[in-house]
């Protein structure tokens, strides 16, 4: 095997880390992390998706907005949470907890754990483009703190439409693309045979982003990764994410929102 | 010898052509032999079943603006390949080709011009580069157009015609969603217009950032315009799609968009939307942070 080969290997063992059916999800984190997680349902403007979930949370003495995208387990659980892919009511949901989190001042958590937005017809008809490009600017003004945890994969615009923050942080076997490998692979080759070679040109593990500083911490998992001791992952995941908070919380809001807008501004700056 | 895409047209732009005279040229939707000229003349409309030829951003901006009045900015923001990225070809000679073949240096052009006697800054995407794709470079000069329109308080148009993200660049490609759509925000705070054209084709990460964040959302007859594409979808789902899905009168009869118009009409349609955006003065309220002081949105105040 080439030296290239080898490395494309490790990367796509990464992905499949990420994509583990046993990993745990983000109500899984939810349960350990948080004191009392009370979910609120609907956007108040056709339904509820149950791709993504949230609500306020206790975390120590105060409270959070939790949104999180949110797969399922069993084959039931899976259809109805839509394999993780979430319609534009999920994404109008979130925009609902994001208004209100301001509104009541609580900082927010958000879990990214998806292969992407769903690729539907309906969602298509109802807006899907449209309602993530809002959250992007909802959360870039979101005038609290914001915390982004990628837990297992950050696929594409369907991630970031919960995903734009003050801090990105990855869970170690976490990945976080432009397009999924197979996506990719089928844009630029039309072969998604190709997955393997895409998912190492795409630089797409938490190393990586750490490496081109769009990530800003890697959550340490289990030997072997998450799947091998929920309390240990969601322990270390809930620590760093109470550190990075306490940090942003000593921020003042009006410094918080232009560091925020900076910390996207330089991404791809040439001055 | 070089033959440029069918779905292309040429028309007599000052710097940039398509490259040669065509002597034929066959319209894709309703397959009539077109003469140059009259479609030219045409604007780029096939004079027989009204289909729109796809325009090259330098010919889009001098079809809209008073002539000489277009000022280019960044014309030397040039990608670059920061992730060592290899498809069929290293990304860094696939840049070159592009810029080679294209005659323009990256997917986007912007400027400030005078349009129907009113300044603002214009930013046109080019789907002869890189299918318009977002990379890196391509979200910084969208974002510098947006900032000057913030500060120098200008109504802003963009057009767009794009793929989507860059594969190539990666995660850096889709930041510049998260980038532009910040400077959006700050732009629609300060109560300055953002008209947004969607032309052929407008998909994924660009439908899903910039393109549908203006304040009046027009698109072109029979434009693609969507997130994920129809080929993804019927993978995904094995759903019979709808006739006419994802074009632009589709969307609009589902309330995504404002208004269907042909191109002849456009220079129209936009000096109608400047003079009632921009008749009282943009941004009279103008503040780089205008929500520092209230933790409510601030209602945008107009003269």
């Amino acid at each position: 095997m080439t030296d290239n080969g080898s490395i494309a290997a490790a990367t796509w063992e990464q992905v499949e880390l990420a994509r583990h059916p046993d990993r745990p999800y983000a109500l899984d984190y939810i349960h350990a992390i948080f004191g009392n997680f009370f979910e609120l349902h609907g956007d108040r403007l056709f339904g509820d998706d149950h791709a993504i979930i949230g609500g306020p949370a206790g975390l120590d003495h105060r409270t959070v907005m939790v949104i999180a995208q949110q797969k399922g387990r069993t084959t039931a659980e899976r259809a109805m949470r839509n394999f993780g892919m979430a319609n534009p009511e999920g994404y109008r949901k979130a925009l609902r907890l994001i208004r209100q989190a301001e509104r009541f001042q609580f900082p927010i958590i958000a879990f990214v754990d998806t292969s992407g937005a769903f690729p539907g017809a309906g969602a298509e008809e109802r807006g899907i483009a449209w309602a993530i490009a809002e959250n992007l600017v909802a959360l870039a003004q979101a005038r609290v703190p914001i915390l982004t945890l990628v837990l297992g994969e950050g696929g594409s615009g369907g991630a970031l439409g919960i995903g734009v923050g003050d801090r990105l942080l990855m869970m170690e076997h976490s990945i976080y693309s432009v397009a999924m490998p197979e996506a990719c692979a089928s844009i630029l080759w039309r072969d998604i045979a190709r997955k393997v070679e895409a998912a190492q040109a795409l630089k797409l593990t938490a190393a990586d982003l750490k490496r081109m500083g769009l990530a800003d911490e890697i959550v340490p998992e289990p030997s072997g990764g998450a799947q091998n001791d929920y309390g240990m992952a969601a322990d270390a995941a809930g620590a760093a994410l109470r550190r990075h908070l306490a940090t942003l919380e000593a921020v003042a809001v009006d410094r918080l929102l232009e560091d925020r807008y900076q910390r996207y501004r330089r991404i791809g700056a040439t001055s | 010898m070089f033959r440029p895409k069918t779905r292309y047209v040429a028309l007599p732009s000052p710097r940039v052509g398509v490259g040669e005279e065509i002597d034929r040229l066959t319209c894709p939707k309703c397959d009539t032999s077109l003469e140059p000229a009259r479609l030219t003349a045409a604007l780029g409309v096939c004079y027989r079943c009204g289909y729109h030829f796809r325009l090259r951003a330098p010919e889009r901006i001098a079809m809209l603006v008073e002539p000489g009045s277009f000022r280019e900015e960044d014309q030397n923001i040039i990608a670059t390949d920061a992730l060592g990225f290899k498809d069929s070809q290293p990304y860094s000679k696939r840049i070159e080709q592009s810029r080679a073949s294209t005659g323009v240096n990256e997917a986007v052009t912007w400027g400030e011009a005078i349009l129907a006697g009113q300044p603002l800054v214009m930013v046109c995407l080019d789907f002869a580069f890189m299918g318009g794709s977002m990379g890196a470079a391509t979200g910084e000069k969208i974002t510098n157009g947006i900032e000057r329109a913030l500060h120098s308080r200008l109504p802003l148009l963009i057009i767009s015609a794009s793929g989507g993200a860059r594969m190539q660049e990666g995660m850096l490609s889709l930041m510049q969603m998260a980038k532009t759509a910040a400077a959006l925000g700050r732009l629609g705070a300060a109560g300055i217009p953002y008209i947004s054209l969607l032309t052929d084709p407008t998909m994924g990460g660009v439908t899903a950032s910039f393109a549908s964040l203006a304040d009046v959302i027009l698109a072109e007859p029979g434009a693609m315009i969507g997130f994920a594409g129809a080929r993804v979808i019927q993978q995904a789902t094995y759903e019979t799609l709808p006739e006419g899905f994802q074009t632009a009168e589709f969307l609009w009869q589902h309330g995504m968009i404002d208004l269907v118009v042909p191109r002849p009409e456009l220079p129209t349609v936009l000096r109608q939307l400047l003079e009632l955006y921009a008749t009282n003065g943009v941004a009279k309220d103008f503040d780089l942070q205008p929500r520092a002081k209230a933790s409510a949105p601030t209602p945008a105040v107009r003269g």
